[in-house]
């Protein structure tokens, strides 16, 4: 992973220097609530309904154990016992104190951490597949790319005040796309052209909220050394034209939709030209440097298929049913991908103890070379486990609470977190996930529907994802009651979509039943081996709508 | 009283900002809107001692050739939370050339400076109640920034090889 050098170091010292002093102003009464309101946020303070929420960046999704314990530490020391893996991969406090900030702050920095523009109107965590570097079908490794990105936007100082947050994303996977990469502000899709040369295809405008839209392709292939100067030219137009009179209109898929594609490409085009072949391209050294930091760590060389772990399999169900759910196809023979899960009954998705944190920092260090990643999914990936290690990584995951075997499956949902910690809320989100999961405990069921992804949002900020979930639900506010707007067929992929409303909404206590209902319509309707969304595009949006809706008789 | 700074010190203001435009113009140096020099360059040029104000809509292209005419260009900023007048400053000495001084003016606070010192602005009329002392300690938040800018033309990739 990258590892910082002096001049990273400093960078993020001062920083810490700088919020310590703009914490002190604002409690002496110096700086306004208002003005110091950017100030928070650019370092990833929020106010919520309870208590600051501070989000630590966790640069695509990558942790080492050490860092893991750190954050242990810190949800031991300043926070309730435990921390919250965010869809942007960082982690969330959601109870420090603002005078403890500054010392939270430093002592991240003591393990090359920091909480660096995680909100505000300014240039997001950029994130990746999980799998990047260790996943069979990928053209490269994309995370280099996005430390390259990393240091670009850090303080960019013309960048820091955007009409509107912005977040970038990189896929390097040939069919797949786990980093919802079409639903960025930009998305960096890596590719070859003809003559073997990597570049990039950038996507702009894609984001969910309150007007959810899937990017449009602005250049099919930009050449690797004109990454950050072409970024910059986007990023140069969106400042200088996105809109700043309505928060709603802001974001750059709307300047991208007012403008039209091709108007919108051209102007960047304009401007990258005064941009392109200056000091800002990128030398091959640096990419070699940053590279260099994403080398392979110390495989053995083993055989692709293992004895024991096969003896193992057939051996044992449960340890079978989480292998087939939880563990995925490593590049190198011999060695696996294991993602941990953070959904189980009872604990709000994506949230972690202190101790569990240690746990997967012990796993970390005992199986995975002292690496762990974050995923969007709000899971935690062991990237490089050996088989012959799995069974014994299983037990030890199973006693932590982190091996439901659902990965995938119904029951591992992306939930905000809604009416019980968020001011802007709508509705509560985490009760329904968890009244879902109380009535989906089946997993022989849950394995027998296979991959569905179930995604709630409090309100249509859309921190949830509802609308890319292949069921999405929202909560919204009727007459000052909560209810549950369902909608179908969203996907996060390559083939992104955004889900279509199934009709009128239903009360909390209805949801169960509804989604009960439209997975029932699904099982009457699939062909062998179908998955939901399969299902659905073959057969349609009307036919759910009716039956969900059919009076019952 | 706002204070004007530059990076390194306290400086008198000899500009001043026309508002209303219905009253006779006063006599000195004064700074007037970029559409209303536009519109009376020819009365404007005559009497000499005229710079203008720019807003992060203003057409950089409209103003092209006569930019450096302007002794000042003051880049105002409504809001600090507005920051079109990062990329205006850039763009003007960055594209345009503009040889000349570029001021912030408006809702200029203290933890912005850094940033704007980065994006090419030369002087700071610091908005009302901020003390000019405190506020040249906020030039020097980092040291070393990753990313090319107007003050420092090359990426630190380039720098620290
Ligand atoms: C509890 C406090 C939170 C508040 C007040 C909040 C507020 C918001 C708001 C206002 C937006 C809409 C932004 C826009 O449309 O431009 C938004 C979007 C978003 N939030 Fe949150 N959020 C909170 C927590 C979270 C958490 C915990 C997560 C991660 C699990 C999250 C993930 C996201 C994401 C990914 C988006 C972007 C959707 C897009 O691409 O447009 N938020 N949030
Ligand atoms: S979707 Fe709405 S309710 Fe949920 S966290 Fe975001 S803003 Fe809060």
């Amino acid at each position: 992973m990258y590892i910082y050098d002096n001049y990273d170091q400093r960078i993020v010292d001062e920083r810490v220097a700088q919020f310590k002093n703009q914490t002190e102003r604002y409690l002496a009464g110096e700086l306004s609530e208002e003005q110091f309101l950017p100030l928070r946020l650019q370092n990833g303070l929020y106010v919520q309904r309870y208590a600051p929420m501070l989000r630590v960046a966790v640069p695509y999704g990558l942790l080492s154990s050490e860092q893991v314990r750190k954050l242990a530490h810190i949800a031991r020391t300043y926070d309730k016992g435990y921390a919250h893996i965010s869809t942007r991969t960082n982690v969330q406090f959601n109870w420090p104190e603002l005078k403890d900030v500054p010392e939270i702050l430093a002592e991240l920095a003591t393990v090359q951490m920091h909480a660096i523009q995680t909100s505000g109107n300014c240039i997001r965590n950029t994130t990746t597949d999980q799998f990047a570097g260790v996943t069979p079908n990928e053209l490269l490794d994309a995370r280099p790319y996005c430390e390259i990105i990393r240091q670009w936007s850090t303080f960019h100082p013309e960048f820091a005040f955007l009409p509107r947050k912005f977040k970038i994303a990189v896929n390097s996977h040939i069919t797949d796309d786990r980093a919802a990469t079409m639903l960025h502000d930009i998305g960096i899709k890596i590719v070859k052209n003809d003559s073997g040369e990597i570049g990039f295809a950038v996507y702009v405008g894609g984001g969910l909220g309150r007007t959810p839209i899937v990017a449009s392709l602005v250049k099919e292939f930009l050449p690797e050394k004109d990454l950050l100067t072409y970024l910059d030219a986007v990023l140069r137009v969106y400042n200088l034209n996105g809109r700043r009179d309505n928060k709603y209109k802001a974001r750059i898929k709307i300047l991208v939709k007012a403008l039209g594609v091709e108007a919108f490409a051209e102007k960047v085009d304009a401007e990258w030209q005064h941009l392109k072949d200056g000091p800002g391209t990128l030398t091959q050294e640096e990419i070699d440097r940053i590279k260099g930091h994403f080398t392979a760590p110390n495989y053995e060389t083993l055989d692709a298929s293992c004895e024991i772990l096969n003896k193992q399999l057939s051996e044992n169900k449960a340890f079978s049913n989480w292998y087939q759910r939880n563990v995925s196809e490593h590049k190198i023979n011999g060695y696996a991908i294991v993602t941990l899960t953070l959904k189980k009954l009872g604990t709000p998705p994506g949230d972690i103890t202190d101790k569990q944190l240690d746990v997967v920092a012990d796993l970390a260090d005992r199986y995975s070379f002292g690496e762990v990643r974050n995923t969007h999914e709000q899971n935690i990936v062991l990237a490089d486990v050996k088989q012959d290690q799995l069974f014994e990584l299983w037990q030890e995951a199973k006693a932590g609470g982190f091996a439901t075997p659902n990965l995938g499956l119904l029951t591992d949902m992306i939930c905000c977190p809604g009416g019980d910690f968020c001011a802007l809320a709508n509705a509560k989100s985490i009760p329904v996930a968890e009244a879902l999961q109380a009535k989906f405990d089946d997993l022989d069921y849950l394995h027998d529907l296979g991959e569905i992804d179930l995604n709630i949002s409090g309100c249509m900020n859309a921190c949830g994802h509802h609308h890319i979930g292949h069921i999405g639900v929202l909560g919204v506010d009727k007459k000052g009651e909560e209810f549950y707007q369902v909608s179908l067929g969203g996907d996060s992929g390559p083939d992104a979509t955004i889900g279509k409303i199934l009709g009128p909404s239903f009360a909390r206590e209805q949801m169960p039943e509804v989604i009960g209902k439209v997975l029932d319509i699904y099982v009457d309707l699939r062909i062998d081996g179908e998955r939901f969304i399969d299902t659905y595009r073959r057969v349609g949006h009307s036919i759910f709508k009716e039956r969900v809706y059919a009076k019952s008789n | 009283m706002p204070s004007l700074i530059n990076q390194t010190n306290s400086l008198e203001n000899t500009w001043q900002t026309i508002s209303d435009y219905n009253e006779a113009l006063p006599e000195g140096n004064i700074l007037v809107a970029a559409q209303y020099w536009l519109d009376n360059q020819v009365a404007l040029c005559e009497r000499g001692n005229v710079s203008i104000i720019i807003s992060g809509d203003t057409d950089l292209d409209a103003l092209g050739a006569h930019l450096n005419k302007f002794e000042v260009i003051a880049v105002s900023f409504p809001a600090f939370a507005d920051g079109r007048g990062y990329s205006q400053a850039r763009l003007l000495k960055e594209r345009y050339n503009y040889q000349g001084e570029i001021r912030a003016i408006g809702d200029v606070l203290l933890d912005q400076l850094h940033f704007m010192k980065r994006c090419g602005f030369d002087t700071f009329d610091l908005k009302d109640g901020l003390e000019a002392e405190k506020a040249l300690q906020f030039f020097d938040t980092f040291s070393d920034p990753y990313q090319l800018a107007y003050d420092v033309k090359t990426p630190l990739f380039r720098r620290k090889a």
